[in-house]
């Protein structure tokens, strides 16, 4: 049982990369049913073999679970060292299940190269469940990096017209970032004595400058990923160009494996340079959320509109990372903080998703092409604005959730952040709601608008999976926190002691 | 009593050489005999070829390649037997780094041997001087790579030098091809004399010429400091034109660009491992005690080397130019490992750095071999695929070349899961390791500029359309061996562990 229970996390790794190799192996577009297929049975393997940490996860304990270690690279004492705390456990089945989603909603849109995009989906799922498992500096960093490879062609084969510039800009933002993480792992390497267990770095006591430093290298990898405010002009033209199922897992997983990066890495290993530096992350945030939230209410594509708001809302979750009371973490805010980025996962993807739906039948992203949208499709007109809602952070769903506890804990920490935090919930809706409004609402805005169809069953049950999620977290979000509980717990008290 | 052991020491001088060279005598040659098996093959194929048809060379190779075998096995017992061995009065050893570096050499002609094969029999270029000059470079490579001694190292360099400049020069008629083997004479002479001066300088300085006796003077402090450190600026210059590192890398674009492709890989794969070798033989056997000297001016030129290599790769249309300078940021790579070994004159970090050194050489010359594999598979008859836009669209036409070439392209911009990751972060660990914390940021800061082009390549096979539909040349075992060799780099990237542990033990057990 303990053995059997113990390699949960590699088949969730390496079932859909192994899966995206045989999907690889169909070849040529003669036979992309076969392709898709494949695509579909792989993705829901791969969700299937992730269940049993759902139930099998143990509430109380604040260490890793599902633990498993082994010697990979001697030389350099990297061992292949997997397991996941209530913080990073969610991710797991999250990004399994947003896999499926993306396997399904690239079922007929995609007509060349189909067995290449499903592929390269599945093992870039595996690769970022992968980031979120690994328990070894270097094999960590091995994923993080390696998940560039696949997106790097997601948006540059299947993107849109500007998608070459868009595939280049993302690639090397992100190197740039974790290139010096790479300098920053090495160092700490070498610092505790020749471990690249994550484990042994959080208990390294380093001075200030030195865990500054480390701050630093860090928060360049991760900033770039996440994205903060002012290096996050990647990711408009990311979301942009890519095809709807990059999009989709971009915003999903993608972004949350930087703001993962920080509860890993920044908070545990350089907890002091992190409270001296917390005004600075917390500045950062609120310009993500005011500044960037303001930007997003004058987009005129919808896709950049959506992405400028995953700026705002990523900015929610670095804002709970580093709101310190006491000299330490409020693990309220780190809580609201994590919830905030799984059901940023759902809504962005679906938000997406809704995009995509439209973009498929008019092949154009401007709100100004819209218009009366609810006349031709009610069904998907309700589930849009139902999302619009959950991204505007309406009660009962799950943006309200996150928002909700983070907001919260800002009122305790200091009125001023509270205040401009909560600004959020003035734009999210009105960037959200005025282009629903643009698009779903009014008269049929032109001839194509009025030739649309409805969304059929591959659709409907894609945004409908999501919106159960949405409700579901948003009207009892008891089981999530519950999770995360002890761990982050754990963490705020490992934060609280200084290690100079 | 004093005129006495006057007297012993005067008998005695006498006595001591036949005691000496009765235990040189007694040394085995065992050590050497991967070289005997390479130098009589190529005897052996010399007399073949006189009587082979013109049409019928193609058996030529075939045999190079059983000989490329043999050598390989011989070494590899050797290096399974894994104790340091001299021969030749110690002007020749055989410790495991040099047995390691004599198989990767082995490997890299042989393949290059097979992906050039079609290439040059379509241009008619498959004589029997090819196969035969091939094999006499690979014979001074490895008698660089087992030199303890200057003399027999400056033999190895001059074998393996006269032979690559006859062999860019092979395609008479191409001009481009004349002018490159011209260039690459010329510079490359002058490094030679460059090295030998300096070997002469330290020969002077320490008044030895056996690079283990050497090291030991400089140890002693009998050898004079001055003039070994005179004799050190002019052995660094010519290892820096052997490796091709600024400011010495001016022959490295045209020579690659204009040599017949497959002579490119010749210069660009197996050479590699041999001044990677005669750097450690020179600088870390010989020349440790001055350490501090010389990887200072390493340092420098690491920092051009990777600044200029990098940028100046930007600017490229020509696939081989590109690939040229990035043969040089990569030199300057690979010169972290070989900087980082002393600090502050203590060498703890020394087996730690250059075995490092190592990894980066052999995985270069893997990843080398295969992008110039692809290059030439990608040429047939009357058409150089050398430019960027040859390469466009490639994942329509073949889609398995295609995604080969992408795992070649980033291991050689170091992005993991692909074997130039291990070989990057071993070098920057090592770099780290020696508190040069500001060079490692440098180096990160010069492959992300390095990236750009290599992702450029990879845009250009899957992002355009093919503006060329020919199929493929239909070669199989250039295709199996390609596939092979991306693969290779697929799986160090997966499990680098192996290769990194033999390069550690090597280099232990050789410095």
């Amino acid at each position: 049982m303990q053995a059997n229970a113990s390699s949960i996390l590699s088949l969730s790794i390496w079932v859909p990369i192994l899966a995206g190799l045989l999907v690889f192996a169909t070849g040529n577009d003669s036979n992309a049913r076969l392709a898709r297929v494949l695509a579909l049975i792989g993705a829901l393997a791969a969700f299937a073999v992730t269940l049993p940490l759902l139930t099998g996860f143990d509430n109380a304990n604040a260490g890793f679970q599902f633990v498993e270690k082994s010697v990979w690279i001697e030389r350099f004492n990297i061992h292949y060292h997997l397991g996941v705390d209530g913080i990073s456990m969610v991710c797991v089945p999250l990004t399994a299940f947003i896999t499926v989603l993306v396997v399904l909603a690239g079922w007929e849109v995609i007509e060349k190269r189909v067995a290449q995009y499903m592929g390269a989906f599945l093992i870039l799922s595996g690769l970022m469940i992968g980031v979120f498992c690994a328990l070894d500096g270097a094999l960590f960093y091995v994923f993080f990096e390696a998940t560039l490879i696949p997106m790097y062609v997601i948006i540059g084969v299947w993107g849109g017209p500007n998608r070459v510039y868009a595939a280049f800009k993302f690639f090397l933002y992100t190197l740039a970032g974790s290139l010096l993480m790479l300098v920053a792992i090495i160092y700490l390497y070498l610092k505790s004595g020749g471990s690249f267990d994550i484990t042994t770095w959080h208990a390294l006591s380093m001075p200030l400058p030195v865990q500054k430093m480390i701050f630093f290298a860090f928060l360049l990898a991760f900033a770039a990923k996440v994205p903060m405010w002012p290096v996050h002009t990647w990711l408009p033209d990311a979301h942009v160009e890519a095809p709807t199922g990059g999009s989709v897992v971009l915003a999903a997983i993608m972004l949350k494996l930087g703001a993962y990066g920080f509860v890993r890495f920044s908070l545990p290993i350089a907890p002091d340079a992190s409270r001296d530096l917390s005004f600075m992350m917390i500045t950062l945030s609120l310009i993500a959320v005011v500044y960037i939230g303001l930007v997003a209410l004058v987009q005129t594509d919808m896709k950049k509109l959506v992405a400028y708001s995953s700026i705002a809302h990523m900015g929610f979750v670095t804002l709970g990372f580093f709101m310190f009371v006491g000299g330490t973490i409020m693990p309220l805010a780190v809580e609201g903080a994590i919830v905030q980025m799984v059901s940023h996962g759902f809504i962005s993807g679906a938000m997406f998703l809704c995009i995509g739906v439209l973009y498929d039948r008019m092949h154009s992203r401007n709100i100004a092409d819209y218009g009366g949208v609810v006349n031709t499709m009610p069904k998907f007109a309700a589930f849009a604005v139902f999302f619009a809602m959950a991204n505007s952070g309406l009660p009962a769903t799950s943006g309200f959730v996150g928002e909700f506890m983070v907001i919260l804990a800002a009122v305790k920490f200091n009125f001023w952040v509270a205040f401009l935090a909560s600004t959020t919930l003035i734009f999210g809706a009105a960037y959200s709601l005025w282009m629903v409004k643009r698009v779903i609402f009014g008269a049929i805005g032109n001839d194509h608008v009025k030739a649309l169809t409805d969304i059929g069953a591959r659709e409907f049950s894609i945004l409908a999976l999501l919106a159960a999620s949405v409700l579901y977290m948003g009207v009892y979000p008891k089981p999530f926190t519950d999770v995360m509980h002890a761990s982050v717990n754990a963490l705020a008290k490992h934060v609280a002691k200084s290690k100079m | 009593m004093a005129t006495q052991m006057a007297n012993e020491m005067i008998i005695n001088v006498p006595v001591m050489v036949p005691v000496q060279a009765g235990v040189q005598a007694a040394q085995s040659m065992i050590p050497a005999y991967p070289e005997f098996i390479l130098g009589i093959s190529i005897a052996i194929i010399m007399m073949v070829d006189l009587f082979l048809p013109k049409e019928r060379k193609v058996v030529l190779v075939w045999l190079a390649l059983i000989a490329l075998a043999l050598t390989g096995i011989m070494s590899c017992a050797l290096l399974a037997s894994g104790a340091r061995a001299y021969a030749f009065t110690n002007m020749f050893v055989a410790d495991p780094m040099a047995n390691l570096l004599k198989i990767g050499s082995c490997i890299a002609v042989g393949a290059t041997f097979i992906y050039s094969r079609r290439y040059l029999l379509e241009r008619e270029l498959l004589t029997g001087e090819f196969v035969i000059l091939s094999l006499f470079a690979l014979l001074g490579i490895m008698v660089m790579i087992s030199s303890n001694h200057f003399v027999l190292l400056y033999l190895g360099l001059e074998l393996l030098s006269l032979s690559l400049y006859a062999m860019v020069a092979l395609n008479r008629d191409s001009a481009v091809s004349t002018e490159a083997a011209i260039k690459y004479f010329v510079l490359g002479a002058l490094a030679s004399g460059l090295l030998l001066y300096g070997l002469s300088m330290v020969y002077g300085g320490t008044g030895d010429l056996d690079i283990s006796v050497v090291a030991k003077s400089i140890a002693s402090g009998q050898a004079k400091k001055q003039m070994v450190l005179f004799g050190l600026v002019f052995i660094v210059a010519g290892l820096a034109f052997k490796l091709g590192v600024v400011p010495f890398h001016m022959w490295i674009p045209d020579v690659y660009h204009g040599a017949p492709t497959a002579m490119t890989l010749m210069i660009a794969a197996a050479p590699k491992l041999a001044g990677f070798a005669i750097a450690i033989r020179l600088l870390v056997n010989g020349l440790i005690g001055v350490a501090a000297d010389w990887q200072s001016m390493l340092m420098i030129m690491a920092v051009l080397s990777m600044g200029l290599g990098n940028l100046a790769a930007i600017a490229q249309t020509n696939l081989k130019r590109m690939l040229a300078y990035s043969t040089i940021s990569h030199m300057g790579f690979l010169l972290l490992g070989l900087l980082s070994g002393v600090v502050d004159g203590n060498r703890l970090n020394a087996v730690d750095a250059y075995s490092s050194a190592l990894f980066y050489a052999i995985v270069y010359v893997l990843t080398t071999l295969a992008s110039f594999g692809m290059i030439l598979l990608m040429a047939r008859k009357g058409f150089e695929a050398e430019n960027l836009d040859d390469f466009r669209g490639l994942n329509t036409r073949n889609p398995w070349f295609a995604w080969m070439m992408l795992i070649v392209m980033f291991s050689l911009a170091g992005i993991p899961p692909t074997a130039g990751f291990y070989a990057k972060f071993a070098v920057l660990q090592a770099a780290v390791g020696a508190n040069l914390v500001w060079l490692a940021v440098v180096a990160v800061l010069f492959s992300l500029v390095g990236a750009f082009y290599y992702l450029r390549m990879i845009k250009v096979m899957f992002m355009e359309e093919p503006a060329d539909t020919a199929p493929i040349a239909s070669d199989r075992a250039a295709h199996a061996l390609l596939s092979v060799n991306g693969l290779a780099l697929l799986f160090l990237g997966l499990a680098p562990g192996a290769l990194m542990t033999l390069c550690l033990n090597a280099m232990k057990a050789s410095i």
